[in-house]
């Protein structure tokens, strides 16, 4: 296995100890749960991995209305019925209706595929138990047509979560833990090089230097995240805006475009205040 | 060494179980982390540790059991010893003299520019003496010298060496959960209290059960209804302001802004130290605009849970005797009025920024904690877990009879 190694990719900046759980979870064949601030790239990380280690990728994205059933099957009984009333000879099958789900086509592909179940969190809090033997087998069984569906490759798995519910601890014994934190300077000025290859390097600095001082704002009610970071750059470029604008000692104002990065009027106006105050003090 | 680690671990109270420890030991013998110490440890935490809040203890006990231990757990993984800039050769303790010396050194700033300089400077390894940054020293830069201000810093090269180990740094701290709240922490220990439930009489029609009953039954139309789902929860808060207070402000801000976005119904007073008759909305018109303590007994029913933050910190008398109050003559006492706070909101905790080691010294706190029935917990992340389980646990009221 070790020829599978994930290393990030030109898209995606990884540090070590998310490449090692990664890893891991690659060799080991156990789920992987990632949580983090949003906006720092979980649901990508699995998109990644599959590009990176050229695998098909698989995604379920969770809703609050999810059953842990729809991601195995689905038995389509309204089909049925009206096939049945059609007089349709497929009706005497029952395995016409079902359907499969995400982790049925996971379990039977071809290759060794990448999972994402996305924002595990958000679905109810019975969800992760009932997935528990088929994530930790990897095979469910199929009571309409009384079959065992296996998987032929322990798929990839990678799990995400937006911590809004704590997950049952039978759950996350089984799985690889790793909590995305939010990046240092430096590893930004990689993400940020990454998506922008050809930024001029004053702008960037600038745009860092302002990114990380909004972020450090006292009693912010949403704090910009890398995301946010990289659409406020792209608007910058596209807008081309000089580093000079973004300079903190001749800035008379807000950041231009900060819609990109405030998304709250309550944090706008507790920003404007602070400037304000702070150029009171060097009058 | 591995299962002492595994007990140590347990004592600190990260909840590990033997299938994690084997999957640790699983990923070992396939060689999943083959460079050094530091790939075992992102991989031992991978496996161990399952909640960002334990994340700084786990650091603690992987940095106390493998002190030491390092140089020979590389060589029993089989890797090459990376360079170590800065070894740790003695811990030195210094005359009160000396100390006075590096103080005298000046600021931080001052540090930092000395540093630059003296980086420029030195090329070669260096070890003692007390300019030169390296290690057992007492200059201000390098390991494990004595200088309170001193700079831990390795090698700067272009290839960023680290001068601290990445469990040494401790950068999870703020995750643990006895020690530091933030928005998002105290969201997520809110959230625990947010019921979605679905009480009252069916209103909506459910079309998927109705869909799925239907053809199960064999086309016979089977109507099926579901009560509409809403946020069942409805939260009083009483906030504590001014005075001893001051100190935690932001905290109690912190909680306010988080319980504002969680809750659909929630309701905020502002009292001083004690409630009595008065207690007010706008901090900035307390004198002119106050609520009656008696209008809000009578406006919330019981279905709404009380939560009072505050430090409990005054004189005995402002919880005790009418007139009590630091702020005006008050013809009831603080403890009449929490009586009947409590008797209206039978759901009632009471959290206290005040550092819970501190409690028993101060006699208000024990009184109102009395008061309370013991339901008063620390403004942490712990204790507003502690708290909320207590809301929820306590028999819900029984229903006001219908209008």
């Amino acid at each position: 296995m070790s020829e599978s190694r994930f290393r990030g990719t030109d898209r995606y900046v990884v540090t070590d100890d998310l490449m090692m759980a990664v890893n891991a979870t690659v060799t080991l064949g156990r789920p992987l749960l990632v949580k983090g601030e949003p906006g720092t790239g979980k649901t990508q990380l699995a998109e990644e991995v599959a590009r990176s280690l050229d695998r098909p990728f698989i995604q379920w994205h969770i809703k609050s209305t999810t059953k842990a059933q729809q991601g195995l099957y689905e038995y389509d009984a309204v089909s049925r019925l009206r096939d049945s009333q059609l007089g349709d000879a497929r009706v005497q099958d029952i395995g016409n209706y079902i359907v499969q789900g995400k982790l049925w086509e996971a379990f039977t592909a071809d290759t060794q595929p990448v999972l994402l179940i996305d924002e595990i969190d958000k679905a109810d809090i019975e969800f992760p138990n009932d997935l528990l033997l088929e994530l930790d087998r990897m095979e469910f069984y199929v009571y309409e047509t009384r079959q065992v569906v296996k998987a032929r490759h322990r798929p990839i798995i990678i799990i995400t979560s937006n911590n809004e519910k704590e997950l049952p601890d039978a759950f996350l014994r089984r799985c690889f833990f790793h909590y995305i934190r939010f990046p240092d300077k430096e590893t930004m000025e990689r993400i940020v090089h990454v998506h922008y290859p050809d930024l001029k390097k004053r702008l960037l600095s600038e745009a860092l230097e302002a990114f990380f001082e909004i972020r450090d704002v006292p009693g912010l009610k949403k704090r910009p995240s890398t995301s946010e970071l990289l659409d406020w750059i792209k608007l910058l470029v596209a807008e081309d805006i000089p580093p000079e604008a973004l300079r903190g000692d001749q800035r008379k104002l807000i950041p231009p475009l900060y819609g990109a990065l405030l998304k709250n009027e309550q944090d706008v106006h507790l920003f404007e205040r602070l400037l304000f105050m702070s150029r009171r003090k060097k009058d | 060494m591995m299962i002492d680690f595994f007990f140590k671990l347990r004592q600190a109270g990260i909840p590990v179980s033997l299938t994690e420890f084997l999957t640790l030991l699983e990923a070992l013998n396939q060689r999943v982390s083959a460079h050094g110490v530091e790939e075992f440890y992102y991989l031992a935490r991978a496996a161990l540790v399952k909640d960002e809040r334990h994340y700084d203890r786990f650091d603690q006990v992987f940095a106390s059991h493998f002190k030491g231990l390092e140089t020979l757990f590389d060589e029993m993984i089989g890797a090459t010893v990376p360079l170590e800039w800065l070894h740790k050769l003695a811990e030195l303790t210094l005359s009160e003299e000396d100390k006075q010396l590096i103080e005298s050194l000046g600021g931080w700033k001052k540090l930092m520019e000395t540093l630059a300089q003296r980086l420029a400077e030195q090329e070669g390894r260096h070890q003692g003496g007390n300019k030169w940054i390296g290690t057992a020293g007492t200059s201000p830069f390098g390991a494990y010298g004595y200088n309170p201000e001193g700079i831990r810093i390795g090698q700067e090269d272009s290839r960023h060496r680290r001068a601290v180990k990445v469990w040494d740094r401790r950068e999870f701290r703020n995750l643990d959960d006895t020690v530091e709240l933030g928005t998002r922490n105290i969201k997520v220990a809110l959230r625990r209290l947010r019921r979605f439930a679905r009480e009252g009489a069916t209103q909506e029609l459910d079309l998927e059960g109705t869909i799925r009953s239907t053809a199960r039954n064999a086309g016979y139309l089977d109507l099926k209804m579901v009560p509409e789902r809403h946020n069942a929860v409805k939260v009083l808060l009483f906030l504590d302001v001014g005075g001893s207070m001051d100190d935690h402000v932001r905290v109690c801000e912190e909680l306010f802004s988080a319980a504002r976005g969680e809750f659909k119904h929630l309701e905020y007073f502002y009292f001083h130290n004690m409630i009595y008759e008065g207690v007010w909305k706008d901090n900035r018109r307390r004198y002119t605009e106050k609520t009656e303590t008696a209008t809000v007994l009578r406006t919330f029913g019981p279905d709404y849970k009380l939560i009072l933050v505050g430090d409990a910190t005054m004189s005995p008398y402002e919880v005790t005797y009418p007139g009590g109050s630091v702020e005006h003559f008050n013809p009831e006492a603080g403890d009449v009025w929490m009586q009947r706070l409590l008797t209206a909101w039978p759901h009632a905790i009471w959290l206290n920024p005040q550092n819970q080691n501190r409690w028993s010294y101060i006699p208000s706190i024990q009184m109102v904690r009395e008061l309370m029935g013991n339901r008063m917990y620390p403004l942490t992340l712990e204790g507003l877990e502690q708290g909320i389980r207590a809301l929820q646990r306590s028999q819900p009221p029984a229903s006001r009879p219908e209008q």
